[in-house]
C-alpha cells in the first residue's frame, strides 16, 4: 500500500505511530513485552493487551524529539484505565526532565473504562494536572483526534486542555457520546445511529469552526504528520506560557458568547450558518475547501 | 479466560530476532501477538489467552500447521485472543513471523 | 440534612456569607480566622455549559479580586455535589469538554497563584462533573453519606455483560470499579473521609493546613493499598 493513503481512522495505534515520527526513531517506555497488563480486567475475566491498550515512547518527528502516547481505540474503546492511564501520566512527568520539543497524544478515546472506573477517573484527573504542568513548563503538547473513538469523557477534557488540537473531519469531540445521550434521554433527543448527524455535532469542521480544533487535516497520517511538524516549529519560536488571567477572562467571555449566541442550537448546520455564507454544502466540502472557508491556507 | 501453551518443534529460525515486536490489535473477533526470543532454537514456544472456551484443540491445529509451515524454532509468542476465527489466527500468525523477521538486526 | 445546616456546621453558623443561586453556590467563609472562598455546586447539579461558566468566572473573580486588593490568595474551598455532566446534543453541540476544561484552566490558574484549593464532597460526585473541579482540587474530602462514582453497578453490569451478583461479589475485594467514597480513598482519590461524629469545622481547618500543590494521589493510593499500579507504572514509563 502506498504510504501516502494510509487512513489515520482505520490505522491501530501502532501503525499511526509509525507513519507519523522519523523512520526507526521510536523508542517505546514500558512496552508490551514488559507485560504491564490490567489485574483488573483479569479480575473481570476479560481479554488484556500487553500494553493495556496505549503506546508510550520518544521519537524524532522531523528531526525534533517528541514524547509521545497513541491510545488504541480498538481495545476497549481505548478507554482509561490504572494502567493505560499512568502509562499517558508517567510520559507526561518524563517531559519535565526530558524537554521535547512537544508531546503529541494521539487520544482515541471513550474515556473512562468501566471495569476499572474510578482508578480511570482519578487517572484522567492526574493526566489533566500533568498536562498542564507540562505546558506551564513552556512545552506544548497537542492532541491528535482522528481515530473511530474519538475523544470523549475524560479524554475530551484533556484535548482542550492540550495546547493545540489538530483533528480530521472523521475525528470527533465530545463530553457524552451520543451513545450515552440517547440511552439517557432517547432517541428523540440524540439518534446515534445518524451518522451524519453525530459528525454535525461532534465532528471535526465542527469543532473547527467553533475554534476548538485548531488545525483541520485530512484523515491521512501523512496530513497528521505534516501538521504536528508545522506546529512544533511554530512553538520551537513560541513556548507555550501558561494563561494568565487575562486570557482566561478572555475565553471566559468567548465562550459566555458562544453560549449566548448559539443558546437554542441543536445542529451544527446552525453554526456553520452563522459564519458561512454556503454552510449548507460544508458536510461535503473537502478539507482544502473548508480551510480556504475559513481563511487560512491548506 | 482460557490460558494454556504448548511447545511446538520446529526447523531454527536461521537468525536471531533482535528485540520483541507486537503485531495485531485485541479488539472482538481479534488478536495481538508478541513475539519474542526463546532459548530453545529448535522449538517455538506458545502461550495463548484466549476468551473463547472450549476450542483449545483448533487452536493447536492452527499453530501446528503454522509450526510446520514456517521455521519458527527459537521463538516464543503470546497471544491475547477475544474470540479471533481460526482463519484470522493464521492471518496474524503469519503476519507476526513476517513483522519479527523484517526487524532482523 | 439540608444546607444550611451542612454550612453552618462546617464553617459556624456566623462565619459565611454562602448564597445558593439556582444550583449554584458561592460566598465567603472564616475557617478560624483564614477567610476563604466558597464556590460549588448543590441538590446533585447536572453541571452544564451555564454552571460551569458561573464555577470559571468565580474562580477568576477570586484570583482577580485577591491581586487588585494585594491580598494574600484566599484558600478556596469547592462544595461538590453532582451527578454529573448534563446530558444533552445542545451542550454537546457547544462543547462541553471546553466548558470544562476552561475551568480546569481556572482553577489552574487559582493553584500558580498561591490559593489553597480544598474539595469538600457534600453529596454526590459523579464522573465529568467531578473532573470539572472538585477533583482539580490539592486536597479532597468527603462528607458522610457522600455518593461517589462513575457508574451504579447495574448500569455497569448491563455494558460489561458481567453479571450483577458477580460485580457485587467482586466489589467487596476490589475498590477499583464500584461506587463508594470509601474506594476512593482507598485509591487515593480522596485525601479524607469525615464522619458524622467528627467536628466538621475542625477537621476543615486542619485539611487547610494540609493542603499540598503537589499531585501524589498515585503514592498515597499505593500506600494505601487500593491503587497498586499507578504509582509503579508512571514511573516506569517517567524514569526507567
Amino acid at each position: 500500500m502506498n504510504g501516502l493513503q494510509i487512513s489515520y481512522f482505520e490505522a491501530s495505534a501502532r501503525k499511526r505511530l509509525s507513519e507519523l515520527v522519523d523512520a526507526g526513531s521510536l523508542v517505546e517506555f514500558c512496552p508490551p513485552e514488559m507485560r504491564q497488563t490490567s489485574p483488573h480486567l483479569a479480575m473481570l475475566d476479560a481479554p488484556l493487551a500487553f500494553d493495556d491498550g496505549v503506546v508510550t515512547g520518544r521519537a524524532s518527528l522531523s528531526g525534533h524529539k517528541v514524547l509521545i502516547a497513541a491510545q488504541e481505540g480498538r481495545f476497549n474503546g481505548g478507554a482509561v484505565g490504572e494502567v493505560h492511564g499512568a502509562k499517558i501520566r508517567g510520559l507526561l512527568d518524563r517531559a519535565l526532565s526530558e524537554r521535547p520539543a512537544a508531546v503529541l497524544l494521539l487520544i482515541d478515546s471513550g474515556g473512562v473504562r468501566l471495569h476499572e472506573a474510578n482508578a480511570g477517573l482519578i487517572a484522567i484527573s492526574e493526566i489533566m494536572r500533568a498536562v498542564l504542568r507540562v505546558q506551564a513548563a513552556g512545552i506544548p503538547v497537542f492532541a491528535l483526534v482522528g481515530g473511530s473513538c474519538g475523544a470523549f469523557g475524560g479524554m475530551g477534557i484533556v484535548t482542550r486542555l492540550c495546547t493545540e488540537v489538530v483533528m480530521s473531519e472523521q475525528g470527533r469531540l465530545g463530553l457524552s457520546g451520543p451513545e450515552v445521550i440517547e440511552t439517557v434521554k432517547g432517541v428523540e433527543e440524540f439518534d446515534s445511529r445518524d451518522r451524519a448527524l453525530v459528525w454535525r455535532i461532534t465532528g471535526g469542521k465542527l469543532r473547527r469552526a467553533l475554534g476548538e480544533a485548531t488545525l483541520l487535516v485530512d484523515d491521512l497520517i501523512p496530513a497528521f504528520r505534516t501538521a504536528a511538524a508545522k506546529l512544533i516549529e511554530r512553538y520551537r519560536a513560541h513556548p507555550p506560557v501558561p494563561a494568565d488571567l487575562d486570557e482566561l477572562l478572555g475565553a471566559q467571555a468567548e465562550l459566555t458568547e458562544r453560549s449566548v449566541r448559539f443558546a437554542a442550537a441543536r445542529d451544527g448546520r446552525e453554526i456553520w450558518q452563522a459564519d458561512f455564507a454556503e454552510a449548507s454544502r460544508v458536510p461535503e466540502m473537502t478539507v482544502a475547501e473548508f480551510n480556504a472557508l475559513l481563511g487560512e491556507a491548506a | 479466560m482460557e490460558q494454556f501453551s504448548l511447545t511446538l518443534p520446529s526447523d531454527a529460525l536461521p537468525q536471531n530476532i533482535a528485540s520483541a515486536t507486537l503485531c495485531g490489535v485485541v479488539s472482538s473477533g481479534n488478536l495481538e501477538i508478541l513475539v519474542e526470543p526463546a532459548a530453545a532454537s529448535d522449538a517455538c514456544r506458545i502461550v495463548v489467552n484466549t476468551s473463547a472456551h472450549g476450542f483449545r484443540d483448533i487452536w493447536e491445529a492452527v499453530l501446528k500447521d503454522f509450526a510446520r509451515r514456517h521455521s519458527v524454532g527459537g521463538l516464543s509468542l503470546s497471544i491475547n485472543d477475544a474470540g479471533a476465527t481460526p482463519a484470522v489466527v493464521s492471518l496474524r500468525l503469519d503476519q507476526a513471523f513476517e513483522t519479527c523477521r523484517g526487524e532482523l538486526a | 440534612m439540608n444546607g444550611q445546616t451542612m454550612y453552618d456546621r462546617l464553617f459556624g453558623a456566623d462565619a459565611h456569607t454562602l448564597v445558593a443561586d439556582g444550583l449554584f453556590l458561592h460566598g465567603t467563609a472564616r475557617i478560624g480566622t483564614q477567610e476563604v472562598a466558597v464556590i460549588g455546586t448543590l441538590d446533585h447539579a447536572a453541571i452544564d455549559v451555564s454552571i460551569a461558566l458561573r464555577i470559571a468566572e468565580a474562580v477568576l473573580h477570586v484570583v482577580r479580586d485577591d491581586a487588585a486588593d494585594g491580598k494574600p490568595p484566599r484558600p478556596i474551598v469547592f462544595m461538590a455535589d453532582t451527578q454529573g455532566q448534563a446530558l444533552s446534543r445542545h451542550e454537546e453541540l457547544l462543547g462541553l469538554n471546553g466548558y470544562f476544561a476552561h475551568i480546569v484552566r481556572c482553577v489552574d490558574l487559582a493553584r500558580r497563584q498561591g490559593h489553597r484549593l480544598l474539595t469538600v464532597i457534600s453529596g454526590e460526585a459523579v464522573s465529568g462533573g467531578f473532573l470539572a473541579y472538585g477533583l482539580m482540587a490539592d486536597r479532597i474530602c468527603a462528607l458522610p453519606k457522600s455518593q461517589v462514582r462513575v457508574m451504579d453497578l447495574r448500569a455497569m453490569s448491563r455494558v460489561t455483560k458481567i453479571s450483577l451478583e458477580r460485580l457485587e461479589e467482586l466489589a467487596k475485594q476490589s475498590p477499583v470499579f464500584a461506587p463508594g467514597a470509601e474506594n476512593y480513598w482507598r485509591m487515593g482519590g480522596i485525601h479524607e473521609l469525615w464522619s458524622e461524629d467528627d467536628d466538621w469545622s475542625a477537621c476543615l481547618a486542619a485539611a487547610l493546613g494540609k493542603v499540598a500543590s503537589s499531585d501524589d494521589r498515585a503514592a498515597i493510593g499505593l500506600e494505601r493499598g487500593g491503587r497498586l499500579l499507578a504509582a509503579p507504572t508512571a514511573q516506569l514509563v517517567a524514569n526507567p
